[in-house]
C-alpha cells in the first residue's frame, strides 16, 4: 500500500468513461456513464485510501487517459480540494 | 407569507425573543433603545463566540467560533459575506429578520467583521425580493457612521446561495458551485472570507452585547441559543417564529394550531419527511431529530395534513431538484431527472418507480461538487420511507387524497 488516492473533479468530468475501461478494479461507470470511484479503493480501512501498489499502475494510466483532465492522484490523507 | 404576531404560548419561560422584538420596529432609534450601543469590537469577540457554541443557521450547523477563527488566521485582509440569499423555498426567516430587524444583523456583521479582520463587507439579498432590499438599503441610509456595508443582489436561484457559489458570482461569474473550493481560506479575490447566515450574525450582535454565558441561557449544552423558524402547510398560523433550539415539535405544531399531520417535512427541500402522527421526543435540534432521520436545516416545518396527498408534493419537488440543478455534475444533471422520473412513476402508481427511484438516490450522492444531489436523495427516500400507505395506495389507485399544494416549485432564475 501508498499513500495515494484517486479524487475525480465532477464538474470537469464528461463523462467519456477511459478510466473505468483502464482501471475496473477502483473505478465503475454510473447508469449515465459517469465514474463512481469505488469505495474499498477510496477509504480501505487499512490503508486509509491508498491504492494497492500492484494496481497503481493502471491507477496512473486512468489518470493520463482522461481527456478532461477530471481525475488526479492525492496523498490519501490530503483533503479533497 | 402571512405573520403571526401571536407569541410562543410559554414566552416568559423561553425568555424570548430574541431577534424579533414585538412590536416589530425596524429603525434604528428603536433598536438603540432597546440595545443601545454596540461594544467596540475586537478580535476577542471570536473567543466568546466559540464559547457560546453559536452554529450557522443557514443549514450546514457548523461551529461559527471555528469558522471565524480560520479566517481570523487566514492571510491578509479578510472578507465577510453576509448571506442573507434564503434560496429555500419555504423559508421566510431570513427576510422576517432583515425587514423587521435590519440593525441587529448590521450590528453582527459588523462586529464580525471587526473580530476577523475583513477590510470588506458585503451583504447578500436576492434579487427576487424587493421588500427586503428596500428594508436593508433603508437601515444601511439611517444608520451613524461606521464600516462600509456593500449590498449585493443575488440571482433567483437555489444554489446561487451555496457559499463557493455566492463567492464565484461575486467575483464576476455564474452563481454555481465551485469543486472543492474553501473560501475561509480562498474567497472572494482570493482573500480568507467568512459567509455567514444573516441570523448566525444576528446572533453574534446580541453575543457581543451579552456574551457567551447569556446565550447559553436557551437551547441545549451541543446547540445552545435561539433559532428562527418557519411554519407552514395546514396550520392556522403561518409564519416565522423564535424558538429555543431543542424546542417540542409538536408543542410548536400545538401553537399555531396544525391540523392532524399525515407527514411533516422539516428543514425544507433541502430536509427530510418524518411522519406526523407520533412526535414524542421529537425535538428541533440536530440530536433531537437525528432519531427520525431528520436535522433542522434552516428551520422550515410544513404540515401535510391527512386528506392531502403527500406524495403529490414530493413528486412537484423532485421535479424542482431537477430543473435547479447548476448543469456542472452528470449525476446531478442525469440523475435529478430520472429521480423526478421515477418519483412520477410512484405517484402513477408504476409498481417499478420506487426501485428506480432509491437506486437513483443511492447513486448520486457525494457525487455532486455541492450537496444539491444529497439534499435530492435525501427529500426523496425520507419520502418514501414516511408515505408508505400512500405508495401503496398509488399503486394500487385508490389515492382519493386532494392535491394540497403546499410545496411551491419557483421557476429557476438566471445565473448572473
Amino acid at each position: 500500500m501508498n499513500q495515494f488516492r484517486l479524487v475525480l473533479d465532477p464538474v470537469a468530468c464528461d463523462g467519456h468513461g477511459l478510466c473505468a475501461e483502464l482501471f475496473p478494479e477502483g473505478i465503475e461507470l454510473d447508469d449515465w456513464g459517469f465514474p463512481i470511484i469505488a469505495g474499498p479503493i477510496v477509504a480501505g480501512p487499512t490503508s486509509a485510501g491508498g491504492i494497492p501498489d500492484s494496481l497503481l499502475v493502471h491507477a496512473r494510466r486512468a489518470v493520463s487517459a482522461c481527456p478532461a483532465l477530471a481525475l488526479r492522484m492525492a496523498r490519501a490523507e490530503a483533503p479533497i480540494a | 407569507m402571512t405573520m403571526t404576531a401571536a407569541p410562543l404560548s410559554d414566552l416568559a419561560a423561553c425568555r424570548l425573543p430574541r431577534l424579533l422584538p414585538q412590536p416589530r420596529d425596524p429603525s434604528y432609534a428603536a433598536h438603540w433603545e432597546q440595545l443601545g450601543p454596540l461594544p467596540a469590537p475586537g478580535r476577542g469577540l471570536i473567543d466568546e463566540v466559540l464559547a457560546s457554541g453559536l452554529r450557522g443557521r443557514g443549514g450546514a450547523r457548523f461551529p461559527t467560533g471555528r469558522k471565524m477563527a480560520a479566517v481570523a488566521a487566514g492571510r491578509g485582509p479578510a472578507v465577510l459575506v453576509a448571506n442573507g440569499t434564503e434560496g429555500e423555498p419555504l423559508s421566510a426567516k431570513d427576510r422576517a429578520l432583515l425587514v423587521g430587524n435590519p440593525h441587529l444583523v448590521l450590528d453582527g456583521i459588523a462586529a464580525a467583521a471587526a473580530a476577523v479582520g475583513a477590510d470588506r463587507i458585503l451583504l447578500a439579498v436576492e434579487r427576487a425580493r424587493p421588500d427586503t432590499v428596500v428594508a436593508v438599503r433603508q437601515a444601511l441610509a439611517e444608520r451613524p457612521p461606521g464600516p462600509v456595508i456593500e449590498l449585493l443582489q443575488t440571482p433567483s436561484r437555489y444554489v446561487a446561495g451555496q457559499e463557493t457559489a455566492l463567492v464565484r458570482w461575486i467575483d464576476g461569474g455564474d452563481a454555481k458551485p465551485v469543486f472543492g473550493s474553501r473560501p475561509f481560506l480562498r474567497g472572494v479575490g482570493g482573500r480568507p472570507t467568512l459567509v455567514d447566515n444573516v441570523e448566525t450574525l444576528a446572533h453574534i450582535g446580541l453575543i457581543a452585547r451579552f456574551g457567551a454565558d447569556w446565550f447559553r441561557l436557551l437551547g441545549t449544552d451541543d446547540e445552545p441559543g435561539s433559532a428562527l423558524v418557519t411554519v407552514s402547510g395546514a396550520v392556522r398560523h403561518r409564519g416565522v417564529y423564535e424558538i429555543p433550539v431543542g424546542y417540542s415539535v409538536g408543542a410548536l405544531l400545538d401553537h399555531v394550531e396544525a391540523a392532524p399531520a399525515q407527514a411533516l417535512l422539516i428543514g425544507g427541500y433541502f430536509g427530510a419527511w418524518i411522519p406526523g402522527d407520533d412526535l414524542t421526543g421529537v425535538h428541533l435540534s440536530s440530536a433531537g431529530l437525528a432519531a427520525a432521520g431528520a436535522s433542522p436545516g434552516s428551520g422550515v416545518i410544513v404540515a401535510i395534513p391527512e386528506d392531502a396527498c403527500a406524495l403529490a408534493e414530493v413528486a412537484t419537488v423532485a421535479e424542482w431538484y431537477a430543473s435547479h440543478s447548476a448543469g456542472q455534475c452528470g449525476p446531478c444533471v442525469f440523475g435529478l431527472a430520472d429521480i423526478a422520473r421515477a418519483v412520477r412513476g410512484v405517484l402513477a402508481g408504476d409498481p417499478d418507480g420506487e426501485t428506480a427511484a432509491r437506486r437513483w438516490t443511492a447513486m448520486v450522492r457525494g457525487r455532486g461538487a455541492c450537496h444539491f444531489p444529497d439534499g435530492a436523495a435525501t427529500f426523496v427516500d425520507s419520502a418514501l420511507d414516511t408515505l408508505v400507505a400512500e405508495v401503496a395506495d398509488h399503486r394500487h389507485g385508490r389515492c382519493r387524497r386532494r392535491i394540497g399544494g403546499y410545496l411551491p416549485s419557483p421557476a429557476p432564475g438566471s445565473w448572473r
